[in-house]
C-alpha cells in the first residue's frame, strides 16, 4: 500500500483531510498494475485511489472517483466496506465522481470497478477494522482476539456489556494508524455474495435523485449553442439580429462558438432558432450505405492480432466457409443527453457533469479555461446512463467557457438532435473470416477486421492455423476521414462485432460439419470456463441438438470480455413476410467470478439483454455527407416493452475465482445469438447488424 | 402569450406568469424548480418528462402551459407526499431502475394506469408503458413492479 503524499490534481493529502473533517482515515488505492486481462491501463500515478472515513458518529463514508452510471457501483462499494468493518449497510454512505472529495480515478469504463477498485475497498475496510480492534483493546483492556465486531459495536466475547462503539472509539479524535498485509474476510459473509437493495433507490423513485441538469443556481443561465447542420460544415456568415431582440437574452461569441443565454431554458433555444446562419456544406462523403467500402479503403495498415500453425496447410485440409460480417454504427443514446452546469466563483470553477471520466473532464475544463487544474472541480452523482458515451463531456468544457464569459452559472443540457449528432458512435465496422473444418475439427481460421478494433478478434477454440489482423479500432488513432464524425467505447467495445462475426462463423462452420452448433463448439473448445457457462446455459435453456435449420428458431453464441465467460441461448419467431424478429425467450449464462451482489448482476443482464436486441436488431445511425440523420428515437429505436423477451440469467458458481466487472460482458453475444437464431428458424444467413426486418427479408430471398 | 396561469400543482395552488405556449416541462423545472420531471427528446418521444394532468399521463415536452391552466397537475414530487406511493414501493423494491433518469416518468405513467385500470394484465401493462423508454434496460422489473403495485393498492 503506497502512501503518497501527493494526489493527483493537486489535492494534497492534508487537502484530504480536510475536505472530510475529523474520524479515521485509511488510505488505499487500486492495483497499480492492473492484470494484463484488463482492457485498458490505468493512466496516471496509481497512488491515492480512493479513502474511506468512519465518522464520530458511526457512520461510514466512501470517497471513490468512479460514477453511477445505474450500473450499482454505489451500492457494491457500499457492501465491501460495510463488510470488511461489520457495520450495517445502512450505514455506509458513499460518495462518488466528485473531483474535490474523492481520489483520482481515470474513469469508470471496461468494467473494472468491481476487479479494481472493489478489492481495495475491501482491504481498506479490513484495514480500518483491524486498527479500530486494536484502539477498543487499549479502551476495553482486553486483547484484540477476545474482541469481535458486530453492527459497529467492539465487544468482548462472552462480556456483552463490556463493548464500545466504532463512534466512541473515534469520538473528538483524528487518528492515522497502519497495519499492513491484514487479510480481508474469507469466509462468513454478512454482505457479499448477498442480494442487496440499492443505495440510490430512495432518491431515484422520489425524483430527488440530481443530475448534471437539475443542479439551479441562483441567476443560472441556460445555454444553447449554434451548430453546423453537419460535419464538416463551415460557417460562412451569422446574422444575430432577430435573436437579440428576445427579451431577456444574452448571445455570446467566443472563438468558434455562439451560444444563446436565458434565464429560461426554452426561451434560449427559441432565440438559437432566430439566428439565420449559412454554412458552406461539407465535400461529399460516405453514407451508411457507402461506408463499408469506406472504411476498408481508408483503414490504416492492420496490425496482427495472432498468427499461429501454417495457413497453407489448413487450407489443404479444410473445407472452406468465408463471409464478410457488417455492423453499422450505433449511438449510445442514454436518455439523459450530455448535460453540464457550471458555475465560476472566486477563480474556482465547478462543473457538475453528467460524465464517466469526471478527472479526465477536470483536466479538459482547466486546459480550455487555462486554469491550474486544482482550480477545478467537477461533480458527477448521478449520471443518466453512459454505456460509453460519457467519457468526453465536451459539454462540461463549453458551460464552463460561458460561464467565465457570462459571469453567471450556465448550463448547458444537449438537445436530442445534439446528442445524436456529437455521439461517439460505435464505430462500423467489417470483419472477413474465412475458416475452414476438417471433419469436426476447425483448423483454419484467417480474419480481417476493420474499424472494430482487435478486442476477442483472436477466436478462443483450439485451432491449429490462425491469422487474425486488426485496421482501426474505436480508441482513436484513426485516419482522418476514416469515419465521418467521432467514434469511441460503446458498452464492451470492439467486442460486440467481433463476437457477431466470429460465433455466427462458427455456426456456419458447424452446419459445413454437420454437427449440432452445442457439440460443435464443444468439440472444439478446452477453454474450461467458455465450456462451462455453454453448458449451463444449454441445461437452463433445454437445448435440444440438431443440425440448423432445425425450424425451432433456436441459437446461441459465446464469448468472453474483461475475463467474464458468456453463453447466451435464444429462441426467436421469424415472420418471413415481414423479416421482422420476434425473440421469445433469451437464456444467459455467467461466469464472473466471485458475485458480490447477485441482484446486481442480474439487473446488468437483463438491461444487457434489451440494448442487446435494440442494436442487434434496429439501432442504427444513418447519415449521409457529415449529417446525422437519425435524430431522435423515431429514427433511431431502442427495444421497448413489447420486446421484452422471458429472460434467464444463470450465475455460474464460481467463488474461487476474483470478482469480475458485470456491465458490459452480458451484451456481447446478442448479435451472433439472434443471428444463428435467425438462421435456425429460417435458413436465412443475416450478414449485418442491425438485422433489420428489410435485412431479413433480403436474407431469405 | 404572456399571462397568468393558474393550476394545481401537487395539491397546491400555483399562478405562473409565463407565455402560455411554453411548454409545461420547462416551467416545471425552471420557473417552478421541480425538476423530477425530465428531459429526454423534447418531442414526446420517450416519456422522461411524464406528468399528470386530471388523473391522465401527459408528455409535458409537448403540452403548453395554456392547456394545464386551471387543472391539477402532478408531478413525482407530489404523489408520495405521505411516504412513498405503492408504485415507488414496488420500484424500489424490485430495482426497477438503473440510471434512474427515466423513472420519474415511468412511476406516473404507471401511477395514471392504475388509477384507470386498477387490476391489469401484465399484457395491458406493457402496452400502456410501451412508450416510456428505458435505455438501461430495467423493463422486466418494471413490469413486476407495477403488477405488484397494483396487487398491493388491491390489498390495502
Amino acid at each position: 500500500m503506497a502512501r503518497a503524499e501527493i494526489a493527483t490534481g493537486g489535492m494534497t493529502r492534508r487537502g484530504l483531510f480536510g475536505a472530510a473533517g475529523a474520524g479515521l482515515f485509511v488510505f488505499f488505492h487500486a492495483e497499480a498494475q492492473e492484470p494484463a486481462r484488463l482492457p485498458m491501463r490505468q493512466a496516471g500515478p496509481a497512488d491515492l485511489n480512493a479513502y474511506l472515513k468512519i465518522a464520530a458518529d458511526g457512520r461510514v463514508t466512501c470517497f471513490a472517483g468512479k460514477v453511477e452510471l445505474g450500473q450499482g457501483v454505489m451500492t457494491e462499494m457500499a457492501q465491501a466496506l460495510a463488510e470488511e468493518l461489520d457495520v450495517a449497510l445502512d450505514t455506509v454512505d458513499v460518495v462518488l465522481g466528485d473531483t474535490d472529495r474523492c481520489p483520482y480515478d481515470m474513469g469508470t469504463f471496461g468494467s473494472m470497478s468491481t476487479p479494481l477498485l472493489w478489492p481495495a475497498v475491501r482491504r481498506a475496510g479490513a484495514e480500518a477494522k483491524a486498527v479500530l480492534l486494536q484502539m477498543a483493546s487499549e479502551r476495553l483492556q482486553a486483547p484484540v482476539d477476545r474482541l469481535r465486531a458486530q453492527a459497529g459495536v467492539v465487544s468482548e466475547s462472552g462480556q456483552p456489556s463490556h463493548a464500545v462503539t466504532y463512534g466512541q472509539l473515534l469520538e473528538g479524535k483524528r487518528i492515522e494508524r497502519h497495519l499492513e498485509n491484514v487479510p480481508v474476510k474469507a469466509a462468513g459473509f454478512h454482505l457479499i455474495g448477498i442480494s442487496q437493495h440499492r443505495k440510490d433507490g430512495p432518491d431515484k423513485v422520489t425524483g430527488q435523485a440530481k443530475y448534471a441538469g437539475d443542479i439551479a443556481l441562483p441567476g443560472l443561465l441556460h445555454a444553447c449553442i449554434l451548430r453546423p447542420p453537419a460535419h464538416g460544415a463551415r460557417l460562412k456568415s451569422v446574422d444575430i439580429s432577430a435573436a437579440e431582440k428576445v427579451a431577456g437574452v444574452q448571445i455570446v461569441k467566443d472563438a468558434d462558438m455562439i451560444a444563446v443565454l436565458h434565464e429560461r431554458p426554452d426561451v434560449a433555444l427559441d432565440a438559437l432558432g432566430r439566428i439565420k446562419a449559412e454554412f458552406e456544406n461539407p465535400p461529399a462523403g460516405p453514407d451508411d450505405r457507402t461506408i463499408f467500402e469506406h472504411i476498408q479503403k481508408t483503414a490504416p495498415r492492420p496490425t496482427m492480432v495472432k498468427q499461429s500453425g501454417d495457413l497453407a496447410e489448413g487450407e489443404r485440409r479444410a473445407a472452406i466457409v468465408e463471409k464478410t460480417y457488417l455492423n453499422s454504427y450505433v449511438a449510445h443514446a442514454p436518455i439523459e443527453t450530455h448535460s453540464a452546469t457550471a458555475q465560476v466563483q472566486d477563480g474556482k470553477v465547478t462543473v457538475w457533469a453528467s460524465s464517466q471520466a469526471p478527472f479526465q473532464v477536470k483536466n479538459a475544463v482547466a486546459s480550455a479555461l487555462a486554469l491550474p487544474p486544482a482550480s477545478v472541480r467537477i461533480v458527477s452523482r448521478y449520471v443518466g446512463g453512459g454505456f460509453g458515451g460519457k467519457t468526453e463531456a465536451d459539454q462540461a468544457v463549453e458551460a464552463a467557457r460561458l460561464a467565465r464569459i457570462a459571469g453567471k452559472p450556465v448550463q448547458v443540457v444537449y438537445s436530442r438532435r445534439e446528442e445524436f449528432f456529437y455521439d461517439r458512435f460505435r464505430p462500423a465496422a467489417v470483419m472477413k473470416i474465412r475458416a475452414g473444418v476438417d471433419g469436426a475439427k476447425i483448423v483454419l481460421w484467417d480474419g480481417q477486421i476493420f474499424g472494430a478494433g482487435d478486442r476477442e478478434g483472436n477466436p478462443f477454440y483450439d485451432i491449429p492455423h490462425v491469422r487474425v489482423t486488426s485496421a482501426g479500432g474505436w480508441m482513436g488513432g484513426n485516419p482522418p476521414g476514416m469515419h465521418p464524425f467521432n467514434v469511441g467505447a460503446w458498452r464492451a467495445p470492439s467486442v460486440n462485432s467481433n463476437t457477431f462475426a466470429r460465433e455466427s462463423h462458427i455456426d456456419l462452420l458447424a452446419a459445413t460439419a454437420a454437427m449440432d452448433p452445442l457439440e460443435f463448439r464443444l468439440n472444439n473448445l478446452t477453454h474450461a470456463r467458455v465450456r462451462r457457462v455453454l453448458e449451463s446455459a444449454a441445461r437452463q435453456f433445454g437445448w435440444k441438438a440438431g443440425r440448423a435449420p432445425t425450424k425451432r428458431g433456436t441459437g446461441m453464441a459465446c464469448g468472453m470480455y474483461s475475463n467474464v465467460c458468456n453463453a447466451t441461448m435464444v429462441e426467436v419467431a421469424v415472420n418471413r413476410g415481414t423479416g421482422a424478429v420476434e425473440v421469445k425467450r433469451v437464456v444467459m449464462a455467467l461466469d464472473l467470478g466471485q458475485v458480490v451482489n447477485p441482484d446486481g448482476i442480474r439487473q446488468q443482464a437483463e438491461g444487457a439483454v434489451m440494448m442487446g436486441l435494440g442494436s442487434a436488431l434496429s439501432e442504427e445511425v444513418t447519415f449521409r455527407n457529415g449529417d446525422v440523420l437519425t435524430r431522435n428515437f423515431d429514427s433511431y429505436r431502442i427495444a421497448r416493452f413489447s420486446w421484452l423477451p422471458k429472460i434467464e440469467i444463470v450465475l455460474v458458481d464460481n467463488p474461487e475465482s476474483p470478482a469480475l466487472g458485470g456491465g458490459e460482458p452480458p451484451i456481447i453475444a446478442m448479435g451472433a445469438a439472434l443471428a444463428n437464431a435467425i438462421f435456425d428458424a429460417t435458413g436465412a444467413r443475416v450478414l449485418q447488424m442491425p438485422m433489420t426486418p428489410a435485412r431479413v427479408r433480403a436474407a431469405l430471398g | 402569450m404572456e399571462r397568468t396561469v393558474s393550476f394545481t400543482l401537487n395539491g397546491r395552488p400555483v399562478a405562473v406568469k409565463a407565455d402560455d405556449e411554453r411548454m409545461l416541462l420547462w416551467v416545471l423545472r425552471s420557473d417552478l424548480a421541480l425538476t423530477g420531471a425530465k428531459f429526454g427528446c423534447g418531442e414526446g418521444l420517450c416519456g422522461a418528462c411524464t406528468v399528470i394532468v386530471e388523473n391522465e399521463a401527459v408528455r409535458s415536452c409537448v403540452t403548453p402551459l395554456s392547456a394545464v391552466a386551471g387543472k391539477r397537475v402532478l408531478t413525482i414530487e407530489g404523489i408520495g407526499q405521505n411516504g412513498l406511493h405503492a408504485v415507488q414501493r414496488a420500484f424500489l423494491d424490485h430495482h426497477a431502475f438503473q440510471c434512474g433518469y427515466c423513472t420519474s416518468g415511468m412511476i406516473l405513467n404507471a401511477y395514471a394506469l392504475l388509477l384507470k385500470t386498477p387490476h391489469p394484465t401484465r399484457q395491458q401493462i406493457a402496452n400502456h408503458m410501451e412508450d416510456n423508454l428505458c435505455r438501461c434496460g430495467a423493463h422486466m422489473r418494471i413490469l413486476d413492479a407495477i403488477q405488484e403495485a397494483a396487487a398491493a393498492k388491491a390489498g390495502a
